[in-house]
């Protein structure tokens, strides 16, 4: 199934890409996408911050199982205001 | 109103849009670029959001500080792009009968924005510039 990434910030620079779109197993995890992600990305990997997931404009834990078409973000660190 | 801009914010636009015949107290937040941070010669703050999230977000947050206070209409407007020196990135409006309700709502949403609103700052500075806040992860706590 096919997923949509999307990356902001930190994580966009380091990925040089705003958006992926990726293959991935049925039923894989946000955490496992992300796996997957920095392989993708090897720029990706040395980021230490603590990441949240959002998977279709809402936070979720990183088990959340991912379906077909869904639109995931990883989120760094926010400094708004 | 909850709304991710471009555009310089307007205050009279967020004021006009709390205004109620039942408010008491009108209790605005304007957040802008300041010269300096951290020892460093800051040159402009840039913005970048995951704009259907964060609005989504800031709405969220207005709900939850309904919840919590007796508040009439709140309205928050966070800029993106580049925010110069003196400028807001950032403002809040609240209206509420009593001005207890509409300080607290306003203080409410200032510190959850910089928690969970996906929102982040590029500082530019003399010298570099350097994404705020990745050094540091910090947990989200949900309502």
């Amino acid at each position: 199934m096919k997923v949509k990434v999307k990356f902001f910030a930190i994580l966009r620079e380091r990925a040089g890409a705003a958006e992926a779109t990726k293959e991935i197993r049925e039923g894989s995890t946000v955490a496992e996408l992300w796996e997957l992600l920095q392989r993708d990305y090897p720029r990706l990997a040395p980021v230490r911050m603590r990441l949240l997931y959002a998977v279709n404009q809402d936070y979720v834990n990183a088990d959340y199982a991912l379906k077909e078409g869904d639109e995931v973000v990883f989120v760094p660190p926010v400094s708004g205001g | 109103m909850f709304r991710v801009t471009r555009n310089a914010i307007d205050l009279q636009e967020l004021v006009a849009f709390v205004t109620d015949p039942e408010a008491g107290a009108i209790v605005t937040f304007i957040g802008t670029t300041r010269n300096n941070n951290e020892g460093r010669k800051v040159i402009a703050l840039d913005y970048e959001a995951y704009p259907e999230m964060a609005e989504k977000e800031l709405k969220r947050l207005g709900e939850e500080a309904g919840k919590r206070w007796r508040i009439q209409r709140m309205a928050i407007v966070h800029r993106i792009g580049p925010v110069q020196i003196t400028e807001p990135s950032v403002i809040i409006a609240v209206s509420a009968a009593h001005r207890a309700d509409a300080f607290e709502a306003c203080r409410f949403a200032i510190e959850e924005i910089k928690k969970s609103v996906p929102i982040w700052k590029k500082e530019v500075f003399e010298g570099g510039e350097v994404w705020i806040g990745t050094q540091s992860g910090q947990p989200l706590n949900r309502y």
